[in-house]
């Protein structure tokens, strides 16, 4: 929430001198390129303050000194700190992020296996927020201060202040356990795993693909439910957000006349304000979506969903601080990329900021 | 009666006679304002609840609710339990009572840690400006720009879990709006004729930082802290919940969630009970800061 007084500030600031596309595409590389050497070097500090000793996480305890000593220069860790940072770096970049102590193999392959499940979860949770949440904000908006704004206004309220995974949890004892609607914990019935085979990871995809409408049945019977529930922050987010974007544009000058010259009112609110609101709320989707990315480790560990956030709670635990610190980059990469690909989309789409 | 009749008076003054004056007046209009918006008291009234039950936790509550009973474990809401036993026989409500100390804990040592630096750093960026505040602010985006959760787990990671070291990994991922927000005072009044006074008469640049600048960054800092009170919360309780808060037997409600996760079919009240309790407080902290907000900065109610 914090990123969207930042866009606006840095959209604040080029307004004095409308600059080209062109050097606010640059703008927001530059600003890229220094967030994640920021990201890469807080997690590098994390793993250097780690009270782990990196040879000996290799070599094991009952190593010779010299093997020691070889692996201790092999891993750089006799040059400057700075030299070890840019080491750090240059692995990242080939994809290299170690290897995990916990499932024996290198991280990256680990969180490329997580990653879809993960991904296919915040997806579907940002589509229902986006289904929801926008409709729900126009209608408060035009009912502003009666019931249905009342109403949506307290269900976004609700939604931004409930603990998520006790929600889960509430939602499996319902609509799980007592009223059997939907499929419990994890992504697949034991009796449907492994049919399929995982060309994108993407279960409901995959299944489709591969005309298994038993398993897609299946598979979207157990997603339904922690998609719903991440999905209610981001409807009340959004909600919200379009909400006020609306009561915005609903009050400018050009709504009057469009009123006065006898527009039908749904056109003038879908055709004018809305149209003004849609440019608003790429930046507010693709703050949810980010947000949903890094939000779903709760949810996962209510749903014993397997993806990266509960490899990275698991590996937590099992001390993998590889896989640990790989997690962390990987999804703060996506979170910090999204955040600025929202950003620069709308400054393409929204010609004021141009 | 004319007493109170004076003081409304001597509040509702054309012109204040006094510094003094002045500033009860601007809080007193406040507070009328405040007090017109339900939403914003039914806020107040869930705070300065929490506050209540935290001092009063000695008095109103049978049991520590760390030792266990486990004869009576498990016990179904009673007249006795009135929110039931957990699964070593503890009072939840007692457990519930004494964890409102922890939330207040941890959300004022956050405050604590969070504004200062949120303030010093964004004050000088915007006094300053130039290169300082180019440095700084990118420093500040970086630190907007971080996952929350995931980083305060890997802090965590480091740091091992507790309360304290998830309050100082919360506290990492929290500063930065801070900064933001004070850079911004900053900025509009930098130029302004009472700075410009306070520098001829030889003010020192730390000086008018402290004294000019930073008291105006107070009243957006306190409804920022106030709507970013109930995402602290949230992020504690989900750190505990993830065991890498509060340790047992802490009675902290995300941790309490967590150790009754096991019970929620058959005995639902052990983990659904300080749910509640987590949603209520954060649902009145965002109530509060909307309220706050209404009052301090009509125009950018979102």
């Amino acid at each position: 929430m914090g990123l969207t007084s930042a866009s606006s500030g840095q959209t604040a600031g080029s307004g004095l001198a409308p600059p080209s596309v062109l050097v606010s595409i640059i703008g927001v590389m530059v600003s890229l390129t220094l967030t994640f050497i920021g990201l890469t070097a807080i997690t590098f500090v994390i793993s250097r303050v780690m009270p782990v000793d990196p040879v000996l996480a290799i070599v094991g305890d009952r190593a010779s000194d010299e093997v020691y000593q070889q692996v201790y220069l092999q891993l750089g860790l006799d040059k400057p700190i700075y030299i070890q940072y840019l080491r750090y770096l240059g692995q990242l970049a080939e994809g290299d992020l170690g290897t995990s102590i916990m499932t024996a193999q290198p991280v990256i392959d680990d969180i490329l296996r997580f990653f879809p499940a993960t991904l296919e979860l915040a997806t579907v949770a940002t589509l229902l927020g986006i289904f929801v949440g926008v409709p729900a904000g126009v209608f408060a908006a035009v009912h502003q201060g009666r019931w249905p704004d009342h109403i949506v206004r307290v269900v976004a309220l609700l939604g931004y202040s409930a603990p998520i995974f006790w929600l889960g949890l509430v939602a499996l004892l319902i609509f799980y356990a007592n009223l059997g609607w939907v499929a419990g914990p994890g992504r697949l019935d034991v009796f449907y795993d492994g049919i399929v085979e995982p060309k994108s990871g993407i279960l409901l995809l995959d299944a489709a693909l591969a005309d298994e409408w038993d398993i897609f049945h299946n598979a979207l019977s157990h997603l339904i439910l922690p998609a719903s529930i991440l999905g209610t922050f981001a409807l009340a987010y959004i909600a919200r957000m379009t909400r006020s974007f609306m009561l915005d544009q609903l009050s400018q000058e050009y709504i009057l006349t469009a009123r006065v010259k006898g527009i039908p009112e749904r056109q003038v609110i879908w055709r004018h304000a809305f149209r003004n609101v849609l440019v608003q709320l790429i930046t507010i989707i693709g703050l949810t979506y980010a947000s949903l990315l890094e939000g779903s480790v709760l949810t996962e560990t209510v749903f014993s969903w397997p993806g990266i956030g509960q490899y990275i709670t698991h590996s937590l635990f099992n001390n993998d601080m590889n896989a640990v610190l790989g997690g962390t980059i990987v999804v703060g990469v996506c979170f910090v990329g999204i955040n600025m690909l929202s950003d620069l989309l709308y400054r393409l789409v929204d010609p004021r900021v141009r | 009666m004319s007493g109170l009749g004076n003081i409304r008076g001597w509040l509702l003054a054309e012109v204040p006679k006094s510094k003094w004056q002045a500033r009860g007046q601007r809080f007193y209009i406040g507070w009328l304002a405040f007090r017109a918006n339900p939403v914003a008291m039914a806020g107040l009234i869930i705070v300065a609840g929490l506050v209540l039950v935290a001092l009063l936790a000695p008095w109103i509550t049978a049991s520590d609710g760390l030792e266990p009973d486990l004869p009576n474990r498990l016990q179904p809401p009673s007249a006795e339990h009135w929110f039931g036993t957990d699964q070593l026989g503890r009072d939840i409500y007692d457990r519930i009572i004494w964890g409102s100390r922890i939330t207040l804990y941890i959300v004022g040592l956050v405050a604590i840690i969070v504004v200062p630096i949120g303030l010093v750093i964004g004050t000088i960026a915007g006094y300053v400006g130039g290169l300082v505040d180019s440095v700084l602010m990118r420093l500040t985006d970086i630190f907007l720009a971080f996952p929350r959760l995931i980083l305060a787990m890997a802090f965590v990671a480091v740091l091992g879990p507790g309360l304290e070291n998830a309050v100082l990994a919360i506290a990492l991922t929290t500063w930065s709006p801070f900064a933001r927000i004070a850079r911004a005072e900053a900025l509009t009044i930098r130029n302004s004729e009472f700075i410009l006074a306070a520098q001829v008469q030889g003010v020192s640049t730390v000086g008018i930082l402290t004294r000019h600048v930073t008291p105006l960054c107070l009243s957006s800092v306190i409804v920022r802290l106030t709507l970013d009170m109930a995402g602290i919360i949230l992020t504690a309780a989900g750190l505990g919940f993830l065991g890498l808060g509060a340790q047992p037997p802490t009675p902290e409600w995300g941790a309490m969630i967590s150790l009754g996760r096991q019970y929620l079919i058959d005995q639902w009240w052990v983990p659904t009970v300080p749910g509640i309790a987590i949603l209520v407080v954060s649902l009145g902290f965002n109530l509060l800061g909307d309220g706050l907000r209404d009052v301090f900065d009509p125009k950018s109610g979102a």
